[in-house]
């Protein structure tokens, strides 16, 4: 505890303001229900309200719900499934990414060759085709986000550790006839975690900002279900009026992404030793 | 030539109480403790000490620089008359190149793999203006015909990746001499060569410098090298002076401990080993070929013994092979041709069909402790891990095991068991890998260099240790390595090794008493001893063979 305090003590400005606004997402996200006014899909007054008025503080959507309320459950439903998303993408890219150093050969072959062949499809157009045909469930609409994204965790964690699995401790561990799963968890991952888990916060944006793409197209997380992509969509006439309303949830995306990136800045200066020149 | 008229004798170099700080964490220690050093005109002074000794940052603080993350903090800097302390970096620009000279470790680091030798010589006396292109290009070619490079025309129009590293470290001394320096720093220059390379580096080096009347200095951790070359020494430790002297007066009578510890450090000798009397060797190799991808062979028709409880020191420089005999052995690479037997048993050629048992047998010690260990792992871990996988040993069984094997590697349990080994000194961390080899409870223990990352006085604890055990549980060594030291000091027999053939094997007595062969020759003939007159000696005895036509080797290449 008295070393996360130091540890924070030492971190520049831009880290403890990305920390905040993370604490802060994380916060609203769990106790959505305690803080919301009303319910998530309830519908509490006439549509298009200004902020302020009738008691909306943030005034009221194209359906007439509070914007407020959607706003927060936005927060929850957004980065809930973005951040199963991305683990699901380091999970599925970082085991065949290590298991393909560790083994070798034609194993990673295979794999990498079947990740070229993933990633020459742009990514956008091969998830809009998929969730075209199988209709967006949430469910799907992970698992389809997570093995496109896993193909860029995969050659990383390849990468990182091809550098970790040719050291003299994991021969000794190959020599004394220890097995791949046990190479791969106790040798090779810790050692290759540093980039990976900053490449876990940069690959979250990632996710969120596709995931809000795709919610921005209609193929996202459905209605009635607040989210924020969706929510820009179905306020954006009101830009053409001057009212700043559908830069509310924007702009939540944008901090939060803001946020997570000084985070890993911070984190990856931290782990790599990197010092700035005077 | 600039300084030609100066003779010997006046101060070029004055440094007094010279201080610096380094960086660690977001503290900064220091790391030279207030040392005067004074460097006469043509004089040669010899920096010693080992590593974090501050010899390496005082070379460098002598040309008025800091590397990054230290800082030089008190003290003055005195170059023939000029404050380097107080000059302004364009000065110090104009200065570094042409009048200070800098020789790295590493000259294949050092170099632009992207530019001819000959360009990147060049560069320095066009850029300070003092000589055209054309002229510097003659001159080149002049100095690398005396630094005795091959086809000193033409080899300076190739690039740094095509000649070898002990010509690459000459073409680097050659560029230090470009603009007729006052001064060169020569930073453990040879320290990365083969010992039959570093023989005409080091007389290259001698004869230039004499014949230009440079003053260097020279830094090495190694008193033999250092012997060879300065006129005067300075032996550091921590960042303090302990000892300056005349070259040969320091060498005949050393006047501190700690200096005394630094001359005989090469001088321990191990008794030898009662032979193995059984009729089978604990391991044979026989007529082991092994190449890698099949096109260059490493390994041809290699036979070894090991007998049991003895130490058989396999020698060579590298591209010996040395080092693949040990992945054939432990079976990280099949030999296209041969076996391995251990116990008079056949192993299978690939150490993933070989059984736990075979595996736990034959274990092994790296060269570099820093990577053999991961530092992720505490070290309960890392010696408990073999005592699990081998014997299932559990919970406090375990720990007692791992608490036994820690102390006979002389470390106290209570203080290291919990360390993760980026808490540990070099030495330490190899004395751990010796511990968790001995924890699967081997018959033999294969060393690959394992003191060649080490400091001398380290590597003699090391080496020390390494025989204790050897003593007290009767295991067998196999020991890799190209230092003939070591070889002198642990080994019961020497298998002398050279691109990829034995050249020579026999009891460590045959070996080191001639007649010996040609490469044998060589290779012992060419590490440097304490005595000053050692290289010119040397040299002149080659040549005098050489001139009754007798064979003699000059490189190993040859």
């Amino acid at each position: 505890m008295e070393r996360f305090w130091k540890l924070l003590k030492s971190a520049p400005p831009t880290a403890i303001f990305g920390l905040l606004v993370i604490a802060l997402y994380v916060f609203v996200a769990l106790f959505a229900p305690v803080l919301a006014p009303y319910g998530e899909s309830e519908i509490v007054g006439p549509e298009f309200l200004p902020r302020g008025e009738e008691g909306f503080i943030l005034g009221t959507d194209n359906l007439g719900r509070d914007m407020l309320t959607r706003l927060i459950y936005g927060a929850r439903n957004t980065i809930g499934i973005a951040f199963v998303t991305t683990c699901l993408a380091f999970l599925i890219g970082g085991v065949f990414g290590l298991v393909a150093t560790t083994l070798g050969g034609w194993v990673d072959q295979l794999l990498g060759r079947m990740v070229d062949v993933l990633m020459a499809i742009p990514t956008l157009i091969f998830a809009l085709l998929i969730l075209t045909i199988t209709g967006t469930s949430i469910p799907v609409l992970i698992v389809v986000i997570a093995v496109l994204d896993s193909t860029r965790v995969f050659r990383l964690a390849r990468a990182v550790s091809m550098n970790i699995v040719v050291l003299d401790f994991v021969e000794a561990a190959r020599l004394r006839g220890e097995g791949t799963w046990w190479i791969i968890t106790r040798e090779i991952l810790p050692n290759s975690l540093p980039p990976l888990v900053a490449e876990f916060g940069l690959r979250f944006c990632f996710v969120f900002l596709f995931i809000s793409a795709l919610s921005f197209l209609g193929l996202g997380i459905k209605p009635p279900l607040a989210d924020w992509a969706s929510m820009v969509r179905d306020m954006r006439t009101l830009i053409s009026f001057a009212d700043p309303t559908p830069l509310l949830p924007a702009g939540a995306i944008a901090l939060l992404t803001v946020g997570v990136n000084f985070v890993v800045d911070w984190f990856l200066h931290k782990t790599s030793g990197i010092r700035d020149e005077k | 030539m600039r300084n030609s008229d100066a003779g010997k004798g006046d101060v070029l170099l004055e440094m007094r109480g010279l201080r610096i700080e380094g960086q660690s964490e977001d503290q900064w220690n220091e790391i030279v403790h207030g040392v005067d050093v004074t460097l006469r005109r043509g004089e040669v002074l010899g920096l010693i000490g080992e590593s974090g000794a501050g010899k390496s940052t005082i070379g460098i603080a002598s040309m008025g620089f800091a590397r990054p993350g230290c800082r030089i903090t008190g003290g003055t800097i005195l170059f023939d008359g000029m404050d380097l302390r107080a000059a302004s970096d364009e000065q110090l620009r104009k200065l570094r190149g042409s009048r200070i000279a800098y020789v790295a470790q590493s000259a294949a680091a050092a170099f632009n793999p992207a530019h001819k030798l000959i360009d990147q010589y060049t560069e320095a006396p066009v850029q300070h203006g003092v000589k055209p292109k054309a002229e510097a290009e003659r001159e080149a070619m002049e100095l690398y015909r005396r630094l005795r490079l091959p086809d000193p025309e033409s080899i300076g129009f190739r690039y740094p990746h095509q000649v070898s590293g002990g010509q690459l470290q000459r073409a680097m001394t050659a560029m230090a001499m470009a603009c007729h320096p006052d001064l060169i720093i020569f930073d453990e220059p040879t320290t990365a060569l083969d010992v039959t390379t570093q023989i005409e580096v080091l007389a290259a080096i001698k004869d230039v410098v004499e014949e230009f009347n440079t003053a260097a200095i020279y830094i090495t951790h190694d008193l033999a090298v250092v012997a060879q070359m300065a006129d005067r020494i300075m032996v550091l430790r921590y960042g303090d002076l302990i000892e300056e002297g005349n070259a040969r007066g320091m060498l005949a009578d050393p006047k501190e401990t700690y200096t005394r510890q630094l001359l005989a450090v090469r001088s321990y000798r191990k008794e030898e080993a009662p032979p193995d009397e059984s009729p089978v060797p604990l391991l044979e190799v026989r007529n082991v070929t092994a190449s890698y991808g099949g096109q260059v062979i490493v390994l041809d028709d290699v036979s070894v013994k090991v007998g049991r409880g003895r130490t058989v020191a396999v020698v060579g420089e590298s591209g010996s092979g040395k080092s693949t005999l040990a992945r054939v052995i432990t079976g990280l690479l099949p030999p296209s041709e041969g076996s391995v037997l251990f116990n008079g048993e056949e192993l299978p050629a690939s150490y993933k069909n070989r059984n736990r048992d075979q595996l736990r047998h034959a274990q092994m010690i790296y060269q570099m402790p820093d990577t053999a260990l991961n530092p992720r792992q505490r070290i309960r871990d890392v010696i408990g891990r073999p005592l699990g996988f081998y014997l299932g040993l559990k919970g406090a069984e375990r720990e007692k095991r791992t608490r036994e094997l820690l102390q006979m590697i002389e470390m106290d349990p209570d203080e290291f068991i919990d360390r993760l080994p980026g808490e540990l000194s070099g030495g330490q961390k190899q004395r751990i890998c010796i511990a968790r080899a001995l924890a699967a409870e081997p018959e033999l223990i294969i060393c690959d260099e394992v003191t060649s990352a080490l400091d001398q006085l380290v590597a003699e604890e090391i080496l020390k240790l390494l025989q204790r055990l050897q003593d007290e549980l009767g295991v067998t060594y196999l020991f890799i390595t190209h230092d003939l030291a070591t070889v002198r000091a642990i080994s019961d027999e020497v298998v002398v090794m050279l691109e990829g053939k034995v050249v020579e094997q026999g009891g460590k007595a045959d070996i080191f008493t001639p007649p010996h062969d040609p490469y044998t020759d060589l290779l012992l003939s060419s590490v440097p001893e304490m005595d000053p007159d050692w290289l010119d000696d040397l040299l002149a005895d080659r040549a005098a063979r050489k001139a009754r036509g007798e064979k003699v080797m000059e490189s190993a290449d040859q």
